[in-house]
């Protein structure tokens, strides 16, 4: 299957532009544009050009090892990789149920996070080209200009990461990379100091979160054609959601929806997610493409993170981030819930629930308990799912008697959004460098619509000796002299359990 | 004590008794001397040569050297330090020590004498050994990528448990390794058990017991609380 834009007939006789690397995202890639004499696009494609290979070296380790192994996978968000890989572990130990005091750590832990992630992408990352415009001045167009022009809206972006920071580093050990979250449950809970420390400052978070939604809205209020236009797609979604179908980023069954917004299926139980998500393989990336299967890989992409929680979620369990939810939702007429900006209003959004999570959870008497571990009977596998800042966050592994981790299977949120960045960079390469003189301004609209997703590249590239890939070799005239496939069964790889 | 038993030890005046090695001495004292292969339990093996020191301007291994009246001894010097930090430097590219997921991290002997000899790189291309990981037995995994060879559990479990379970065999750098005692080679073959001493005798994270992973939280661990060596007095790893 190739998409519009996707692959041109005749490449050798097109003229390339590449931003190469993409620029305020974690990680690397790097965007092809192929363009005629008349600056025709013919084709564009987000190239992820990392090599990683976790799923290859965590196998042979034990599996007490592998939340703290894994999460080297990012820097940025590794408390999602550490308690999805905790979550399967929990499943292959037999737990059922954390206790409370473990379950209400990891969830604090995880609110800290989405907290200071979004904070980050938000106000370091994206707040550049939001509050300067997207072609302005490229010397301007990054955190220090916002430093200078907009003191009070840096200050409050980097405290309200600051704070998440110390979430999680009273609950995980360390800012970045603790070791928290074991499987089975926790290695400690709040000390009462800790506790008042952190409800010190958990109302100004709350505000300032209050803030950074009020922004996004501004923006949205004063650029509603473009932000509305802004490399606009119809999508399909998918997310985790509560048994009531209330938002839930720690813990819930998938739910998914068609670009109609029909049900897929809900409250899926995420341990056979296998059953509803194939992954396909383009011969130009080193990042899957996931697909609904029902649908298949030609209409069956989808995506996933803020924009596909907030809308699709029944409500969000803490009133002012429901309340931004239902401004969000009726904004004229539900336009900015299709909008790919809208991912900016609905992440901040989010930031706001994590924030009165935060809050709540310092309230409660659980986090400074002292009952941190659970038991069960032992299986052989456990999957472990978790809306982690970006998207839904899959990890999967399979145990031998010895405790050797035998074969893991990650699928990270920016893997599942592949797809849907690419149709965003089409669309806005479409609509704004088709038939005109490129310049730098035009090229970081392009980077815009990337920075939307909040694609992690260093998470995504993590596979190694498992993932199947198409290579050709391609004469100077442009054809193809060989080609090899690695996988016998062609370009689309089946998810299946692990063998 | 006979006044006449003592020896300097970087200009500080130690006492001794006759039999004791400067590093028994130094340590009974309360005095640091950076080490890895020596254990206050038992006879000195002499082969990580992290303790050398200078004696009489001379160099000499202080875990093997017994105290004699009148020395003079260098110890925290700084050529003494910078040949220490090489040789931690070796230890490490010889082996597969990647500490940040490693259960044993702020409780490795390696770790704390690298913080404190201030070591920040390996400066050495990694060897990248193929070493086996023995997980056979039911409640501890062997994990030979973080082995320094120390043959402390050779020694442990020869002497206090009077079990043989390791041995020391092989030849040339990537040859000489711990071998286990049993036809099969595997652990789960021998009567080693988690009360052992040579259990919990490990100073890096090779012998670990299972299903226990990271249940210290950072802060807690032993290096966390105090470095290596405002620690001596207390040293029984």
């Amino acid at each position: 299957m190739t998409f519009e834009l996707e692959t041109a007939k005749s490449p050798e006789k097109l003229r390339r532009v590449a931003i190469d690397p993409v620029s305020r995202v974690e990680g690397h890639g790097k965007v092809t544009i192929l363009l005629d004499d008349d600056n025709k696009v013919h084709q564009v494609r987000l190239h992820i050009v990392e090599f990683r290979g976790f799923e290859k070296f965590i196998q042979g380790r034990p599996y007490w090892e592998v939340p703290v192994m894994v999460q080297r996978l990012c820097g940025i968000c590794p408390v999602s990789h550490h308690l999805a890989a905790s979550k399967a572990l929990d499943m292959m130990l037999g737990i059922k149920q954390l206790t409370p005091t473990a379950d209400k750590i990891r969830r604090l832990m995880h609110a800290g996070q989405m907290l200071q992630s979004h904070a980050l992408h938000f106000f370091h990352l994206s707040s550049p080209d939001l509050l300067f415009g997207f072609g302005s001045d490229m010397a301007k167009r990054n955190i220090v200009g916002v430093v200078a022009a907009h003191p009070e809206v840096a200050k409050k972006g980097v405290l309200l990461r600051k704070y998440g920071q110390e979430v999680i580093r009273m609950t995980a050990g360390k800012r970045v990379h603790g070791t928290g979250s074991i499987p089975g449950g926790v290695n400690k809970s709040l000390s009462a100091e800790e506790r008042a420390e952190l409800l010190k400052d958990a109302y100004q978070m709350v505000a300032w979160s209050r803030d950074a939604v009020g922004i996004i809205r501004g923006l949205f209020e004063q650029n509603l054609t473009q932000y509305n236009a802004f490399g606009r797609f119809r999508s399909a979604g998918m997310c985790l959601v509560r048994a009531d179908g209330a938002m839930d980023l720690y813990h819930g069954g998938l739910r998914a929806r068609d670009i109609d917004g029909k049900t897929l299926f809900d409250h899926f139980d995420y341990s056979r997610y296998w059953d509803v998500i194939g992954e396909d393989v383009k011969p130009w990336s080193y990042m899957k493409f996931p697909f609904f299967k029902s649908l298949g890989t030609e209409d069956g992409s989808y995506r996933v993170g803020p924009l596909s929680r907030v809308t699709m979620c029944d409500h969000i369990p803490t009133p002012l981030a429901d309340r931004e939810r239902e401004t969000f939702l009726a904004f004229d007429g539900g336009s900015a819930a299709g909008a790919t900006l809208g991912y900016h209003w609905a992440r901040m959004i989010e930031m706001l629930h994590a924030a009165e999570t935060i809050k709540d959870l310092l309230h409660d008497d659980d986090i400074v308990g002292h009952d941190l571990m659970a038991t069960g009977q032992r299986q052989e596998r456990g999957v472990g799912v978790i809306e982690a800042p970006r998207g839904t966050l899959i990890h999967h592994y399979r145990v031998d008697e010895n405790d050797q981790v035998t074969r893991a299977n990650l699928i990270v949120s920016t893997t599942h959004n592949n797809q849907a960045m690419n149709t965003a960079v089409r669309e806005v390469a479409k609509q704004y460098l088709d038939g005109v003189e490129i310049t730098e301004g035009l090229l970081n609209h392009i980077e815009i619509a990337i920075r939307a997703f909040d694609p992690c590249l260093s998470c995504a590239t993590h596979a190694l000796g498992q993932m199947p890939l198409e290579i050709a070799i391609v004469g100077a005239d442009g054809t193809v002299l060989d080609e090899a496939t690695r996988d016998h069964r062609g370009l689309t790889r089946e998810i299946r359990e692990l063998p | 004590m006979n006044e006449t038993n003592t020896f300097l030890l970087d200009g500080e005046e130690i006492p001794f008794t006759p039999g004791q090695t400067i590093i028994q001495a130094a340590t009974a004292h309360g005095v640091y001397i950076p080490h890895l292969c020596w254990h206050p339990e038992f006879k000195a093996h002499g082969s990580c040569k992290i303790c050398t020191v200078k004696v009489n301007g001379r160099f000499g291994s202080s875990c093997t050297m017994a105290a004699q009246a009148g020395m003079n001894v260098e110890n925290r010097s700084t050529e003494l330090d910078d040949k220490r930090r090489t040789l931690l430097q070796m230890y490490f590219v010889e082996g597969n020590h990647f500490c940040p997921s490693c259960e044993k991290s702020g409780n490795c002997s390696l770790q704390a004498t690298a913080y404190e000899l201030k070591m920040v790189s390996p400066h050495f291309d990694m060897f990248y050994p193929d070493r086996p990981v023995d997980a056979s037995h039911p409640d501890i995994l062997l994990d030979f990528n973080r082995c320094i060879m120390c043959s402390l559990c050779v020694t442990a479990s020869r002497e206090v448990d009077g079990k043989n379970v390791f041995s020391m065999g092989g030849r040339g750098l990537l040859g000489r390794r711990i071998h286990i005692s049993s036809e099969s080679g595997k652990l789960a073959d021998t009567d080693f058990a988690l009360t052992d001493r040579a259990a919990s005798i490990c100073p890096v994270g090779v012998i670990l017991p299972k299903r226990k992973g990271f249940a210290v939280p950072i802060g807690e661990r032993k290096y966390d609380k105090l470095p290596i060596n405002l620690q001596v007095t207390e040293e029984t790893q």
